[in-house]
């Protein structure tokens, strides 16, 4: 009974924590007493997180698109990203308050409409992004366009708190309930709807930005100018329109991104980009930057590790286990698993 | 029209119909940035959360976008194009005097400063955190401004000197000035082990890596309560003392009674401020005799063409581990010094927020500027107490400055690069 | 494994046996071997793609070579270039290059770069920085050297006047020259130049043929030179070696390619009727 409570309140069993929120605050409890549990459960719990795992994977997935598509084309790591997911939470927030308040009732069309809403808002950041802090900078030494990234990141994060305020902010539960998958020595393995929503979601943005990239005119002027930009504008193709269109798209996804995230944990903070920008990075690397399919694969593993790290060996480390991996993929396999290697010109 | 003469002869006339439409864009585009976070706000309703409209801040969003787009395109089209032609000689002579006056002029109000009238107990302290940053600002302008390498997790250095100093004196009783050679040690060699694996990587890579590594150490400082105390950090950390020779303080055999004057608790507070004042000095005249070294020179070659440097026989890995220890080294005494001046130390202060505020003071500072730093050190330090609105907007100010100033000269506020050595000697100097 | 003749060159500095560079599917350079001799101006040309420059990444330790030896006649001991880790190359073996695209330390000064090019000589003088520090162990001496010696290769290429320039402020062809100046700054046994003539005027190409002589009979080191202008191959040239599609077409002194047929059908296609490249049909007229 209680953990169908615990369910229902957002919170999650094995999980617990909500991932990016509580640990930059030194002193803060930041995690909802984590279920230690019987050695007869172990398969029940593992599948658990599993589940647990792939979800919060495909978040990172979807956000470490943003990365990748971006360094492919601009050959830049956009440090703002994070910050543009977290730009997407708030927005969620908003008008899912919004929503309740009008009294709106019915759940699909809410939620539609809030994807909706945080899409297009996020999508004019992501292209104000690139046009005040990255296309002035064109040409420029290549530390320019990272400290603008910085500046830019570091000015998102304070005009949240500043206009929003430093509190976190909690939503009710938008969607309830779960299947029951398994039930073992008192353990339960559950699907929640929410999860359920959030991974057919990711895999059908995937299969339409797949068909995007691959198969319109569009995708294919993306994929001229990631190859060669001075070769593509000699054919006709407009640079900077392109650019500005990647950037709409990563920011759209990284939207998506941050809606999935409130409605699953009920709570975002001026402070979740940062975190969550950092994970999703790691899983566009370890995917291999540059590489869509990588991405999502890398943010899935991500996912993956970060549950099974924090539920076998130590939640308080999760943290450190990816900038660790991020790290190490860097050193020993830095294009990553599904990357091309670079050869350096001369 | 003598203006004209001058500057704007060559510039074509301003089409004012053009700059208002691209303002009236831009307005609109603001108008859909801030419509969902300043427009709308979200606020605390007896538990639940609730959503109230601001329209008239949404207004003022709207009109400073609009103003603001056309000031900023009227200063680009204003913005002075590169000259071909190298200053004279004259001129630079000059433009160096006038740097040196000021330079001796800061110097001598650093020296005066805790013997001014009006210098009491808080502008000291002002005067140490500004002189902590300015410390902090020339040790990491080591790696971003000379090497060329954008280290985003230098707190992590200050947090390595910080706690090195306050476990060492409390678990070994070990004296400050023991501690500090050793806690600079001990950041460089931090320095060394991030950099040997990661300093191969291209520069934003490296980038993130550092940002990562700086996360890494808060998080193990925040939860190694055994080591570090955890999120309530350490305590009474002893202060410093005179050079090792005898405490400050109102007993007997302190400093006072040594030099037979009248007990005061200042004494403390002045001897700390020299000390800083020294640091940081060292770490300037550090600075400057390395950018005249042979290292100093493979920095900035490094930072110009990694490439030609190889085909030059250099080991680039070398060189950069050696910037980065070195700036980790001056990082990690400005943290033990950190530590024993406020006797108090939890991982809140080695936020990559604060990693943030010392690399914009180096970009704000011009990279590669020493004087620079100072005065961005100083802005940074004073103006929270003139305006206190500004203590809670000062990081949003930093971040928007930071892509101003690369968008207005991508390649460094300063222009002009003083030689580290002449063939001819300068004319007029 | 050599099956060419390449005893003609008398004293060898260099030899390439084998060397293989693939790039995934793509062959750059097929089995090549040749022999460059100290005191010599090796010349090696061909049409774009040929694999030139690859040669020349293989050999300073920017690629590594997929197969072969790249052995080198040092005088302490033979050294095999391809072992070598990049900046090695040059700092231990002495063999040093300049590149097609002139890659300056482009805001600090002309004396400047040429400093730089002295690093490891300046590193131990300084006491690796720890006696720099306080100008202690003669580092003010060896420093002062170090400028001597910028200044004799700042004479040599005629900047001297400038050498407080930034050096990225120089014409085109000032700055490969300096570029020049700088590898001879760094005290080779070899020097690699990467196209040194390309985008320089008649005159620019003179001058570049004397420096290239006085490198050659005053430093008595080789010179391995990659160059697409036909009267500055020609002229300077001891031994050239053509390469096409990766392999290695013909060798010897340059009247012997310039009437090998080889070479002539290499560059002008199978067609008989073809128009000769202009920098042949150029040279060709030129000598009558």
């Amino acid at each position: 009974m209680r953990v169908e409570e615990r369910v229902e309140q957002g919170g999650w069993l094995g999980e617990s924590l909500p991932p990016f929120i509580g640990l930059h605050r030194c002193g803060t409890p930041d995690f909802r007493g984590r279920a230690r549990l019987s050695a007869g459960a172990g398969l029940e719990y593992f599948l658990q997180q599993m589940i647990n795992g792939l979800t919060l994977g495909s978040i990172y997935g979807l956000i470490a698109i943003g990365y990748t598509m971006v360094y492919g084309i601009i050959g830049m790591i956009n440090f703002a990203h994070g910050e543009v997911y977290m730009i997407g939470s708030f927005i969620a927030v908003i008008a899912f308050t919004l929503l309740s308040a009008a009294g709106i009732a019915a759940v699909p069309l809410g939620i539609v409409a809030v994807l909706l809403a945080a899409v297009f808002f996020t999508a004019v950041y992501g292209w104000a992004i690139e046009r005040v802090a990255y296309r002035p900078l064109r040409g420029a030494p290549k530390i320019a366009p990272l400290i603008s990234a910085i500046g830019m990141s570091i000015f998102l994060q304070n005009y949240v708190q500043l206009a929003q305020g430093a509190r976190v902010k909690p939503i009710p539960p938008v969607v309830r309930g779960s299947f029951e998958l398994l039930h073992l020595d008192g353990f339960t393995v559950r699907l929640t709807f929410i999860q359920i929503f959030i991974i057919l979601t990711t895999v059908v943005l995937m299969i339409g930005f797949t068909y995007l990239i691959t198969r319109t005119s569009f995708g294919r002027q993306q994929r001229s100018c990631e190859q060669d930009r001075t070769m593509a504008s000699l054919l006709g193709v407009n640079v900077d329109r392109t650019i500005s269109a990647t950037f709409v798209i990563g920011a759209a996804l990284a939207a998506v991104a941050g809606v999935m995230v409130t409605m699953y944990y009920g709570v975002v903070d001026f402070y979740i980009g940062f975190l969550a920008g950092m994970k999703a990075f790691t899983a566009a690397v370890l995917g291999g930057i540059g590489s869509l399919p990588g991405a999502m694969l890398g943010g899935l593993l991500i996912g993956l590790i970060e549950a099974l790290f924090s539920a076998y060996f130590s939640i308080e480390y999760k943290d450190v286990a990816s900038f660790s991996i991020l790290i190490l993929v860097l050193m020993f396999m830095p294009s990553g698993l599904l990357g091309r290697p670079e050869i350096e010109k001369v | 029209m003598t203006q004209g003469a001058m500057g704007m002869a060559a510039r074509p006339a301003i089409d004012y119909a053009a700059l208002l439409k691209d303002a009236a864009l831009a307005a609109f585009v603001v108008f859909f940035l801030a419509f969902p976070l300043i427009g709308l706000q979200t606020y605390d309703q007896g538990g639940a959360l609730a959503v109230r409209g601001r329209w008239d801040l949404l207004a003022y969003a709207v009109i400073i976008g609009f103003v603001g787009r056309f000031l900023f395109q009227l200063a680009m089209l204003f913005k002075p194009v590169k000259s071909t032609k190298e200053p004279s000689d004259a001129s630079l002579a000059r433009q160096r005097q006038i740097g040196m006056i000021i330079r001796y002029a800061l110097l001598g109000i650093a020296l005066t400063m805790p013997f001014l009238p009006f210098s009491d107990r808080s502008w000291l302290d002002r005067g140490i955190n500004v002189l902590i940053y300015v410390m902090l600002g020339w040790g990491l302008n080591i790696v971003v401004g000379l090497a060329g390498l954008l280290d985003l997790g230098y707190v992590a250095f200050y947090a390595v000197g910080a706690y090195s100093y306050a476990l060492l004196s409390l678990n070994f009783g070990l004296n400050f000035w023991v501690c500090l050679p050793l806690a600079g040690l001990f950041a460089a060699l931090f320095g060394v082990l991030l950099g040997a694996p990661t300093l191969r990587l291209r520069g934003d890579y490296l980038a993130i890596v550092t940002l990562g590594f700086g996360e890494i150490i808060r998080v193990v400082l925040l939860n190694w309560g055994s080591l570090s105390g955890g999120p309530n950090g350490i305590a009474s950390i002893p202060r410093m003392d005179f050079f090792g020779l005898f405490p400050f303080g109102n007993r007997e055999g302190a400093f006072h009674t040594v030099f037979g004057i009248e007990y005061e608790r200042t004494h403390q507070i002045i001897f700390t401020y020299f000390v800083i004042l020294a640091l940081a000095l060292m770490t300037n005249w550090m600075v400057n005799r390395l950018r005249k070294l042979p290292l100093g020179r493979a920095w900035e070659a490094l930072r110009e063409d990694e490439i030609a440097c190889k085909s030059l026989g250099m080991n680039p890995t070398n060189t950069k581990l050696s910037a980065f220890a070195i700036g980790a080294m001056l990082g990690g005494f400005a943290g033990s010094f950190f530590a024993a001046k406020q006797g108090f130390i939890n991982p809140e202060s080695f936020t990559f927020m604060e990693s943030a505020t010392i690399l914009a003071i180096v970009v704000l500072g011009g990279m590669g500027s020493q004087m620079g730093v100072v005065f961005a050190a100083i802005f940074l330090v004073l103006l929270p107490e003139v305006t206190r609105d500004f203590e809670q907007s000062r990081m949003l100010l930093f971040g928007a400055a930071m892509i101003l100033i690369m968008v207005w000269r991508p390649k460094g506020v300063i222009s002009h690069r003083e030689p580290t050595l002449r063939l001819n000697p300068v004319k007029g100097a | 494994m050599t099956q060419y003749d390449d005893s003609a060159v008398k004293e060898p500095l260099l030899q390439v046996d084998g060397l293989t560079m693939r790039f995934g599917g793509l062959i750059a350079i097929d089995n090549l071997s040749l022999v460059a001799g100290k005191g010599q101006i090796t010349a090696i040309i061909g049409p774009n793609g040929a694999g030139k420059t690859t040669l020349f990444n293989c050999l300073t330790g920017f690629y590594k070579p997929t197969e072969g030896n790249l052995s080198f006649f040092h005088p302490a001991k033979t050294l095999q270039l391809q072992k070598l880790e990049n900046h090695k190359v040059a700092q231990v073996a002495g063999v040093v290059r300049t590149f097609q695209n002139i890659r300056l330390f482009p805001k600090m000064t002309l004396l400047e770069n040429l400093i730089v090019a002295q690093h490891n000589a300046l590193m131990k003088a300084s006491g690796y920085t720890f006696l720099g520090l306080f100008n202690l162990g003669g580092y003010a001496k060896a420093e002062k050297a170090a400028v001597e010696k910028a200044k004799y290769w700042l004479d040599q290429i005629g900047l001297t006047h400038r050498a407080d320039e930034e050096a990225g402020n120089l014409p085109y062809g000032a700055q490969r020259r300096v570029e020049i100046a700088r590898a001879m700054c760094v005290g080779p046994r070899m020097l690699c130049l990467d196209e040194p003539a390309a985008g320089l005027n008649p005159s620019e190409s003179l001058e570049l043929n004397t420096l290239l002589f006085r490198i050659r009979d005053q430093e008595k080191i080789g010179i391995l030179l990659i160059e697409h202008d036909m009267s500055v191959v020609m002229k300077v040239s001891d031994r050239i070696y053509v390469l096409d599609h990766g392999k290695r077409i013909a060798a010897g002194t340059p009247d012997e390619i310039r009437n090998d047929p080889i070479v002539i059908k290499a560059y002008l296609g199978e067609d008989e009727d073809a128009e000769l490249p202009p920098e042949i049909a150029a040279d060709l007229a030129m000598r009558g």
